[in-house]
């Protein structure tokens, strides 16, 4: 019979834009370690590791048998799971079918990615076709841009409806200390900030990162007796859909629907807006901050702007989203998805400190990437039925 | 933190030398674009979508295509953006000019969008929906830069 | 824990240069006849499991390029990076998850268009190995030196297992390198890197394999015949060879014990009936056999010139060429797990075993087998 999953543990590094200071390896034992504290357990009781990154980030083939000093699995089964910047994400799915499927007990789940080691732009630009989009594609923020002006077109939305959301999680970010940049700005500052690629200014992307994030996972037969409020992982769904970047919607994140239906419709959460308490987005620019809660059915299309003016989303709000203060303010690539799941996980099982949501009995984590990709985790207080 | 001055972090630079398969339906688009200054799609016999880039499968449907339809040339800006920032391409290894037009162009015929250049002499024009044209090069190889870029037609 | 078998496999014909295929052609091209094989639509599959590697793409995020001619549009999907058995393994595990049923299972590489020796040079480490020049050639030539100075084992004895696999390979129509050849003609191939002559090599290669995976609730429903997963582990070493005992693969003993462990299997010699395994070089089969257990350490070459590996043999090992007849990274481990499904069936046509109920299919991943994936499926459940 499949197992029920719960997380049992998290740890992150203090998450910085250059860590000369350590290698990957050294990264990697940084998170670890901190998981292993966090659930009291050792590198022994784990069953089995999954790890993940973006190859060209770091330029290291085979990292999963490259960083085994650091993630503590020699002797141990290694596994790597890649899906671009769905990674993090698809490594805590990895994780939750590894422990579901009786196959192993506690399972370390680390993503990690040091950006400052490559040029971040042309790494992610040759992840597009190499005959069909490379000679006009310049990296996240030039499709993340052709997505805002789809949305704003769409719908009447501005830059200042965007730059609210930049506004909402830098402000978010001073509460969560392993977060990179913690700078309050203000909608002016936005604004004024330079335009990278229209509508995006700097300040509405995320940044460069040097960081790691370990999750530990464990059976419905040891999880609570190893954590007195573990963290139920209740489904997951993962969309990676397109091929070709023309092939998208511009203006919508048909993935981030899907995933939202197929995880609402099998848990019978019919009002996300009531039923879910706190959304970790992997949210790598401010317009998506708009247009995905849509997509996700939080609100209805177009309704976003409004919403988030009311402060819906702000910490003490209906619905409040990037506690952590988001991708906006820390972006270690591989480990962004991961990031999302444990600061979710970290709601659910009370340990979020400054940065806590009170009564978290449902949070929903989620990772982008690839070609507009959404992977999405649903986390629960209660054991799943 | 260890003191700096005693870290070396040079591990030199790295390259990796690739030559890609363009597959069967991308060198006959690629030789219609050279001889003929056309463009093609593939059509799905299934759902009816014309895709662009040709792929061979229509990945909805879970079907082989092998019906051909002209489309475009002309076409309208499906959305797009105007790239500020200075990077560097990978393609080349040097700083990419900006700022440049870049377009997801719905061609006539099209349901899918075709990433191009678009001119932005006049940045007003560039909206969405805007008729755009392409503007071929002269010396035509076989590759994306047959064309060289979209601009608005009035 | 419930049980899951394989219900569909589909390999492209491994070739040294698909030029006229793109990614998700070969993928197209091999999930179609894995559907076909099991008597299923792409309907009937409820996720996806690609595997490929951004390095040997030449692509980040590499599996862009086949999720679509693998039939994932609108399917729950994930992506494994090393070998083939790996993402079969995370297959099965999502299948016995309680989330899906049947996983669809793809690996493909094209060796043709990257620089092997630039790409494996890649998996040393940046600070401190790889500027000497290493690659996967020059490594396993180390590992070769290490095993056959601590076991005895010449060149020519291992150059057995060379004549044996091409030898084979006349025999399976999806070889690559199909090859009459003798002893003689592999000590008397090109020297590459010393012990390893270009005939100890596999070779650089493009393919595309797919199976169906499926739990036991739906296995019996389509139109092949099951092949049951008894046992199946993984394992990895240290990373630096100095960390390690080059001369011996550790993780492939405890992978390997694993497998039998859950198998219910106690003496492997007598239990397992033909083996698939990842003979990158020549050395590596005599050393992976003798790791799980199949020889003494140090004398499988004593079985193999007794002719016990052959197709007719006691124990056949490669009946398939294995990678000696074609080596594309990624996906050939997965060829070895599809291999061993159509012997137990008895579907394998001319390089059929005698005797196939219980199979062995091995996958290595990293420099000199320093991870390990061993599985062993059963016509019985």
């Amino acid at each position: 019979m499949a197992k029920r999953v719960a997380i049992v543990g998290t740890g992150q590094t203090f998450h910085k834009s250059h860590r000369p200071d350590v290698n990957g390896q050294e990264i990697i034992n940084e998170a670890v370690q901190r998981a292993l504290a966090d659930a009291d357990l050792k590198i022994k009781d784990i069953d089995a590791i999954v790890i993940g990154n973006m190859d060209h980030f770091e330029g290291i083939n085979y990292v999963d048998c490259w960083s085994v000093d650091g993630s503590g699995g020699v002797m141990k089964p290694v596994i790597k799971i890649t899906t671009g910047g769905t990674t993090g994400a698809s490594l805590a799915i990895g994780g939750n079918h590894m422990v579901g499927s009786g196959m192993f007990e506690k399972v370390l789940v680390i993503g990690w990615e040091k950006n400052s080691e490559s040029d971040t732009t042309g790494a992610i630009t040759t992840a597009f076709d190499p005959i069909w989009d490379r000679q006009v594609f310049a990296g996240a923020i030039s499709g993340l841009a052709a997505e805002a002006q789809g949305y704003m077109a769409r719908y009447g939305a501005s830059d200042r409806d965007g730059a609210r959301v930049s506004v909402r999680d830098r402000k978010h970010a001073m509460n969560n200390p392993h977060a990179q940049l913690r700078k309050e700005v203000t909608l002016e500052e936005v604004l004024a900030s330079p335009m990278l690629a229209d509508p995006i200014h700097l300040l509405d992307v995320c940044p460069r990162t040097d960081g790691a994030c370990a999750v530990i996972m464990a059976s419905e037969d040891v999880a609570e007796k190893i954590c007195p409020k573990p963290d139920w992982i209740w489904k997951t769904a993962a969309r990676h859909s397109y091929a070709y970047l023309g092939d998208a919607d511009y203006g919508r994140l048909v993935s981030m629907e899907r995933c939202a239906k197929e995880i609402f419709q099998k848990v019978g959460i019919k009002e996300p807006r009531k039923e879910i308490d706190v959304i970790e987005m992997y949210q790598p620019y401010s317009f998506a901050g708009l247009i995905w809660i849509e997509d996700m059915g939080i609100v209805g299309p177009g309704e976003a702007p409004g919403y988030i003016w009311d402060g819906n989303t702000d910490m003490g709000g209906e619905l409040p989203v990037n506690p952590s203060g988001g991708v906006i303010s820390c972006n270690p690539i591989g480990a962004t998805g991961l990031i999302r799941c444990a600061e979710a996980a970290m709601q659910v099982m009370g340990k979020a400190e400054g940065r806590q949501v009170p009564d978290v009995n449902f949070a929903v984590s989620t990772g982008f990437g690839g070609c507009w990709w959404t992977d999405m985790l649903l986390h629960g207080k209660k054991k799943p039925n | 933190m260890a003191d700096k001055d005693q870290l070396i972090i040079e591990s030199g630079e790295a390259a990796q030398p690739f030559k890609y398969a363009v597959g069967m339906p991308g060198s006959k688009f690629f030789a219609e674009t050279r001889d003929n200054k056309r463009l093609m799609g593939e059509k799905c016999p299934k759902c009816g979508r014309v895709y662009v880039p040709p792929r061979g499968i229509c990945g909805k449907c879970y079907v082989k295509m092998d019906e051909w339809v002209e489309v475009g040339p002309l076409g309208v800006i499906g959305t797009f953006t105007i790239l500020r920032f200075a990077f560097i391409d990978p393609e080349t290894g040097h700083q990419k000019p900006v700022p440049y037009g870049y377009g997801f162009i719905k061609l006539d015929g099209a349901d899918t969008l075709y990433q191009h250049y678009i001119n932005i002499e006049d940045e007003s024009k560039i909206k969405i929906g805007a008729r755009v044209e392409p503007v071929w090069a002269e010396n035509r190889k076989g590759t994306t830069r047959d064309i060289e870029y979209f601009r608005v037609i009035d | 824990m419930d049980r899951a078998a394989i219900i569909g496999v589909g390999m492209t014909k491994i070739e040294a240069n698909k030029s006229r295929e793109t990614f998700a052609d070969m993928a197209w091209e091999a999930v179609n006849k894995a559907l076909d094989d099991a008597g299923m639509t792409i309907a009937d599959i409820d996720n996806v499991v690609t595997t490929s590697s951004d390095f040997w793409d030449g692509r980040t995020i590499s599996c862009m390029a086949v999720g679509d001619a693998s039939g994932a549009a609108d399917k729950n999907i994930s992506c494994i990076e090393g070998d083939g058995t790996y993402g079969a393994f995370y297959g099965y595990m999502r299948a016995l998850s309680g989330s899906y049923k049947t996983t669809l299972v793809t690996g493909h590489s094209k060796g043709s268009q990257g620089v092997s020796s630039l790409l494996t040079n890649a998996a040393f480490d940046p600070i401190y190995e790889r500027g000497l020049g290493m690659d996967m050639i020059s490594a396993c030539a180390m590992q070769a030196n290490a095993y056959m100075n601590k076991t005895g084992v010449t060149p020519e004895q291992a150059a057995l297992v060379s004549v044996k696999n091409h030898g084979n390979a006349l025999k399976n129509p999806v070889a690559q390198l199909p090859m009459k050849i003798s002893v003689g003609d592999v000590m008397k191939s090109e020297m590459i890197a010393d012990p390893l002559r270009k005939l100890d090599c596999s070779p650089i290669s493009d393919g595309c394999c797919a199976v169906v995976i499926a739990h036991e609730a739906v296995a019996e429903k389509f139109k092949k015949r099951p092949i049951w997963v008894r046992g199946l582990a993984f394992r990895t070493d240290a990373f630096f060879f100095g960390d390690r005992d080059l001369a011996r693969s550790n993780a492939l003993a405890a992978a390997a014990q694993d497998a039998y462990k859950m198998a219910g299997i106690t003496d492997p010699k007598k239990e397992i009936d033909l083996i698939e395994l990842y003979d990158a070089f020549t050395y590596q089969e005599l050393l992976w056999l003798e790791e799980m257990g199949f020889a003494e350490y140090g004398k499988a070459t004593e079985l193999l010139a007794q002719g016990q590996f052959d197709i007719d043999g006691a124990l056949p090992v490669n009946a398939s060429g294995g990678l000696m007849a074609g080596h594309p990274v990624i996906a050939a481990g997965l060829y070895r797990i599809a291999e061993i499904v159509l012997q137990l069936r008895g579907e394998a046509g001319a390089h059929q075993v005698k005797k196939a109920k219980t199979g062995l299919a091995h996958g290595v991943n990293g420099l000199c087998g320093q991870s390990h994936c061993v599985w062993i499926l059963d016509q019985e459940r």
